[in-house]
């Protein structure tokens, strides 16, 4: 290999080597030059072995729900071309269903006691906001994108029209259920909350690790949604179809096979993928305005990382992203009396700069 | 005389009216008209023409271009803002010349562009949008979060650090004016002129058909990152003078909406010429102004919402009936009765429909 093709890969190497060695030997709680910035908030791998293994676990978990999210929109990419720029604003419109429907249900006012909720008060808001999303997307997409195929910018460009208007409504509208003599409306962060039988630690028997029961389940269910979408798209025919739609439409068609009704069934299940995500999102942080871009971000990073429309993509994807993010934010250094690094978004650039000087289409994505 | 040189004709003896009318503005509009609506859409129309000319001539639509103007405004914050004692000032309060403060944020801005460019130089079409978005979403936390660059809270009190023959932006809002007129003519001066240049060409040519550019011997990536250079320094530029202009700049201004914002304002003007960047600039704070003042406090009647909601309905309809803008019907008009397609309209066929044309993009990646 010659040295100009070699000379990259070695600099990217040493750099994620040392990254790794930073994390596991090389970091100190210690106080640094000039006593304002700590280089992580614990010492290496090695001084605090527990501390690792829960940053390792806080990244898979997140792993877990970043899958769900952005294996909805690398769906519907991967069949129909469409860049879904509304995805983040499918996320944002089910956790608010959702959370309205969980007040219903409580009747408990605004902040619920996770002991109160038990998981049928949890998994039907999932279900509502699921149906109610889907069906929300097969109208955006019956009504403004059938008609257009193949033209991906302007599909692009009505789905953030899309993203304007559903955002400045959803400000509008929600959260309902607020305090006694707040006003509606606002786009206010609420949250959902967990099934009661979650809220506690699990003992992982691994350097006294305690770990949330309800970020375990958050995996599980990416894990879930994975295997699911695996069988549907491996073992039915529907997903024969969309298979063979992804790899060659035009042939499909030929064949007599009705792809219109393919795309329709895809955009509802990415869009109720969207929904299942904001519902496990919202259980574990928040819903308030602004997460819709936020988690377009997402989506797309873990898309643009992992390669479009590929399943196995948008794992690595979301694995790769979600540990990055997690440990970059736990062992970069600390200004300041902050908890955790402001220059976390950085990892992330630099990430997505990485897999793009090497792989254009993604590590699992297909050239051209 | 063929209907193509009428319609040049046309264009000119427009565009001469339009110059004058802007020269003229501040003795014919009330200073709140001139400085709310004329500069800004001056600024805005800049960096909007910054994105036209990456779609129209480099076929990328850059989502990037108000992250860019973003950083040109805060490396200028970061650079001229002094600290004042008794009072806090955000950021890196280093006090330097404002002169070279203005010539590093260009520099800086640009060298970022040039940097971007190269990451997203071999993505094409959808890829290409996906990307800069993510530029843009990544700007807009770095600076929100990173507290030595300003933080959360917005870098107040630019302005009144200006070189001296840039004069006080604070109060002399008509010089304000001028200034971003005059920029915004140099600009599009520039713009005419780089597509004249062999470096021009060679992009509108890899803009069309990169697979046969590079099989021609040219570097398709190269050109692809300088144009985005290019695109950085006139957004880095709009950047400086929407910082005079709003006196600070925060966050919330290389956000998300504030990205879409610009994408409205260069769909609904025209994706296809730079012209339209401050046609629709304009269009678009017309209707903010006339709209907002409208809207009942308590939201629009019957769906409820804000000048969002129009605004986003406005480009639905603008993408859906004309994904070329106003441009786009400006041209329409001029080709309606046109059955044999005489050959003098062909280039400008072929320039038109950007949106539209880019159907193949994804297989010529």
């Amino acid at each position: 290999m010659p040295l100009s093709r070699l000379a990259p890969r070695l600099l990217v190497g040493a750099f994620v080597l040392f990254g790794i060695l930073y994390v596991l030997v090389i970091s100190t709680p210690s106080t640094g030059v000039g006593g304002n910035w700590r280089t992580t908030n614990f010492g290496s791998a090695l001084d605090d072995p527990a501390s690792f293994v829960r940053v390792l676990l806080d990244g898979i978990t997140f792993a877990g729900l970043l899958f769900i999210v952005a294996s909805g929109f690398s769906l519907i990419f991967g069949l129909m071309r469409v860049v879904n720029m509304a995805h983040g604003s499918f996320y944002l419109l089910a956790g608010y269903i959702a959370y309205e429907v969980q007040q219903e249900m409580s009747g408990q006012g605004y902040a619920i006691p996770g002991t109160d909720v038990n998981t049928w008060e949890w998994v039907l808001p999932m279900l509502v906001a699921a149906v109610l999303v889907a069906l929300f997307g097969l109208v955006v997409q019956q009504a403004l994108l059938s008609w257009n195929q193949g033209q991906d910018l302007r599909q692009a460009l009505i789905t953030i029209a899309v993203s304007v208007i559903v955002a400045d409504q959803i400000i509008a509208h929600f959260p309902r259920h607020v305090f006694a003599g707040a006003a509606r409306g606002g786009g206010n962060a609420v949250s959902l909350t967990w099934p009661g039988w979650t809220n506690r630690l699990v003992d992982l028997h691994v350097w006294g690790v305690q770990y949330s029961l309800a970020r375990l389940c958050m995996l599980a269910i990416g894990v879930a949604v994975g295997v699911g979408l695996w069988l549907w798209l491996y073992r039915t025919r529907t997903g024969m179809v969309i298979r063979a739609g992804v790899d060659d439409r035009q042939m499909t068609t030929a064949l007599g096979i009705n792809i219109q009704r393919t795309f329709a069934i895809a955009f509802v299940v990415g869009s109720a993928l969207a929904a299942v995500g904001a519902v496990v999102g919202g259980s574990q942080a928040n819903i308030s305005q602004g997460q819709d871009g936020q988690w377009l971000l997402n989506a797309l990073v873990v898309v643009i990382i992992g390669g479009m429309g590929s399943l196995l993509g948008a794992a690595a994807g979301s694995l790769l992203y979600a540990l990055v993010f997690s440990y970059s934010a736990s062992y970069l250094p600390v200004v300041g009396d902050g908890c955790c690094t402001q220059y976390s978004v950085v990892s992330t650039f630099i990430l997505l700069a990485l897999v793009l000087a090497f792989r254009p289409q993604g590590l699992f994505g297909r050239a051209g | 005389m063929t209907r193509a040189a009428t319609k040049a004709r046309v264009e000119r003896a427009i565009g001469i009216a339009a110059v004058a009318l802007a020269v003229l503005a501040p003795f014919l509009f009330t200073a709140f008209w001139l400085d709310a609506i004329l500069t800004q859409a001056l600024i805005f129309g800049i960096a909007a023409a910054s994105l036209i000319f990456l779609s129209a001539y480099g076929g990328m639509i850059s989502l990037a271009q108000v992250a860019l103007l973003g950083i040109s405004g805060y490396m200028l914050g970061n650079m001229v803002t002094a600290r004042v004692p008794g009072g806090e000032t955000k950021g890196l309060t280093l006090g330097w010349d404002p002169t070279l403060a203005i010539v590093l944020a260009i520099l800086i801005t640009t060298v970022v562009g040039l940097v971007f460019g190269a990451l997203a130089s071999r993505s094409v079409g959808i890829y290409f949008l996906m990307l800069t978005l993510v530029y843009s979403v990544i700007a807009n936390v770095f600076f929100g979060s990173v507290t030595q660059f300003g933080g959360f809270s917005p870098i107040a009190g630019v302005n009144s650090y200006t070189p001296g023959f840039v004069g006080d932006m604070v109060n002399d809002r008509q010089r304000l004016y001028y200034i971003a007129l005059i920029v915004a003519a140099l600009v599009y001066v520039l713009v005419r002129f780089v597509l004249r240049t062999p470096f021009g060409l060679v992009l509108q040519g890899v803009r069309d058909e990169p697979v046969r550019m590079a099989s021609l011997g040219f570097n398709v990536p190269l050109h692809r990152m300088l144009a985005f250079g290019l695109g950085a320094f006139i957004a880095s530029l709009a950047g400086i003078l929407f910082v005079w202009w709003q006196g600070q700049i925060a966050p919330g201004d290389l956000g998300l909406p504030a990205t879409i914002y610009l994408l409205v304002i260069a769909v609904i003007g025209g994706l296809t010429r730079v012209e339209g960047a401050w046609l629709g600039a304009l269009a678009v704070l017309l209707i903010d102004n006339q709209v907002t003042n409208r809207i009942p406090s308590d939201g629009l009647p019957l769906i409820g919402g804000s000048f969002n909601t129009i605004i986003g309905a406005v480009f639905l309809v603008i993408v859906i009936v004309s994904p070329d803008g106003l441009l786009g019907i400006w041209e329409r008009l001029w080709s309606v009765g046109r059955h044999d397609g005489g050959s003098d309209d062909e280039p400008e066929r072929a320039q038109s429909q950007v949106i539209e044309s880019q159907e193949g993009a994804l297989g010529t990646s």
